[in-house]
């Protein structure tokens, strides 16, 4: 049995999206800035691409510049404004629980003389708008907060940040990759001035994204190059990509409240055998979160073992956020929402997909089950917590 | 990431579990580490006849901390205090260079129970 519960990570393309862009690789593959007929007829598909993104995100085709990507985006999103608006101020906010994309390009600005100001969240894994209007002030030019966090699934309060900022007349943007199979967006409405999203993780092709900058927003660029993007980002179009991600977006709207209530669903009844089954668990994240996200802490173990013993039973999870599968520390998120650093290395996260069912979600918690238990027999924490237990 | 036989030796670990009145005992790592090993040993006539583990930690810390104590019994403690995280590494066929760490946990442990049971045997 192969049983995918890491949706959060990446998704499976959609064989719809795929038959989207097939035409594009061998047929049609002409430089979409070229001149002659077949140069037309890409630039024509990319044109189309964009209008659908623009109409689903609820802004103007111009305002949509494609990307490789999330973390492409993010950067360009903050460096991008910082350079542009270094003479009105230095100053630029981010919550503490943001992806790597923007905390790393957040370091390399304040290496390079900017004042970066952390968000706190509170033990729920939100920021609250009270303490951005502490924080911000004349000196800041670009606040940053994610719509829907990665790791357990909080969706912030943006709608309110992005009017503090407005008030003060500073920019907003908000890493919205993990909100698009979950919410639905207008940019306009939320009062965005930049947002970033990415096709993987609502079943379109890797290697795609797209930077939304609200008409009048000064920005610099990223990546220089020819006159692709007008002017605004260098490098040859691609175009099937584009086409796919602007189809997988389509899909994604037209079967977002179904993939909601199915999706979570499968999450409360897996967290409710959860709990059932299996002693010293932490449930991390409070409401309002999205439905799939279910990031379990297993007190007394270490969460690679969790991962890898699941994988043996063919069931493929994340611990804390699989970005940081190369570091030894335990996940941001989780410390910055309190979460104790030992609780916090037995971080487990389970994201349900439109292909799960119940059955998987069974199979999986009783794997889950014998494993914890099992794990936790080896361990000397959980000895010395039995041995306190007799002795009370 | 991990090789086979490393996956392997944490599937199925050998020598879980605590010698009850062990001739010595060894503790390393803590929890904020994400890490802890303990290691019993038995000791008769300055050799190891048996020796179990119990740690809380990743993949490769309950690896080495298998092979570790297969590795020691059957020998004498002077050569038991010769194993190094390389030998550990070595009969494991490789760790990832951040899983290192894990091959010196285990070597301590052995050393601290070893420490542990010459310093009541003295």
């Amino acid at each position: 049995m192969k049983i995918y519960l890491d949706h959060a990570s990446t998704t499976p393309l959609k064989k719809e999206v795929l038959d989207a862009m097939t035409p594009y690789f061998c047929q049609y593959f002409e430089n979409a800035n070229s001149l002659y007929s077949g140069g037309r007829q890409t630039a024509n598909a990319v044109a189309l691409a964009r209008q659908s993104v623009a109409k689903n995100f609820g802004c103007m085709p111009n305002e949509i510049y494609f990307t490789s990507g999330g973390s492409e985006a993010d950067t360009w999103a903050l460096k991008g404004i910082a350079l542009a608006h270094k003479s009105k101020g230095n100053k630029i906010i981010i919550s503490q629980i943001e992806h790597h994309a923007i905390l790393n390009t957040a370091k390399w600005l304040k290496n390079n003389g900017f004042e970066v100001v952390e968000l706190p969240v509170d033990n729920n894994g939100f920021v609250s708008p009270q303490k951005l209007e502490e924080l911000i002030d004349d000196n800041t030019i670009l606040v940053s907060v994610m719509y829907v966090n990665n790791e357990v699934g909080t969706i912030q309060p943006v709608k309110e940040l992005a009017k503090i900022c407005h008030d003060h007349k500073v920019l907003f943007h908000s890493d919205c990759v993990q909100a698009v199979p979950y919410l639905p967006l207008n940019f306009k409405e939320l009062g965005f001035d930049l947002a970033s999203i990415s096709a993987h993780k609502f079943n379109g092709p890797k290697g795609v994204g797209a930077l939304y900058v609200r008409n009048g927003v000064k920005i610099d660029k990223l990546i220089l190059g020819g006159a692709q993007e007008r002017s605004h980002r260098g490098g040859t179009t691609d175009t099937p990509a584009i086409v796919g991600l602007a189809k997988a977006l389509e899909l994604v709207q037209d079967s977002r409240d179904n993939h909601n209530s199915h999706v979570e669903s499968l999450r409360n009844y897996f967290e409710q055998l959860v709990k059932e089954a299996i002693p010293f668990v932490h449930f991390n994240g409070g409401s309002p979160r999205v439905g799939s996200v279910s990031n379990l802490a297993f007190e007394f173990v270490e969460s690679e073992g969790i991962l890898m013993l699941l994988d043996m039973d063919g069931i493929a999870v994340s611990s804390g956020s699989a970005c940081a599968s190369g570091s030894l520390d335990p996940s941001h998120v989780l410390l910055s929402m309190g979460v104790p650093i030992e609780v916090a290395h037995g971080s487990v996260r389970f994201t349900f997909g439109e292909e799960n069912t119940k059955e998987e979600v069974e199979y999986t918690v009783k794997s889950l089950t014998k494993i914890v238990e099992r794990l936790r027999q080896m361990s000397p924490l959980f000895n010395l917590k039995q041995g306190e237990t007799h002795n009370v | 990431m991990y090789n086979n036989k490393v996956l392997e030796e944490f599937a199925n670990p050998q020598n879980v579990g605590v010698i009850e009145n062990a001739d010595g005992v060894g503790v390393v790592g803590n929890a904020t580490c994400g890490d802890i090993m303990k290691i019993t040993i038995k000791v008769e006539n300055d050799i190891i006849t048996d020796a179990k583990f119990q740690t809380f930690g990743c993949t490769a810390a309950i690896a080495t901390s298998s092979c570790a104590t297969k590795m020691v019994i059957g020998m004498t403690l002077d050569q038991a205090l010769q194993l190094t995280n390389e030998k550990v590494v070595e009969y494991l066929e490789g760790l990832p260079p951040q899983k290192l760490h894990c091959s010196v946990l285990a070597e301590e442990a052995i050393k601290k129970a070893i420490e542990d049971y010459r310093s009541k045997h003295q």
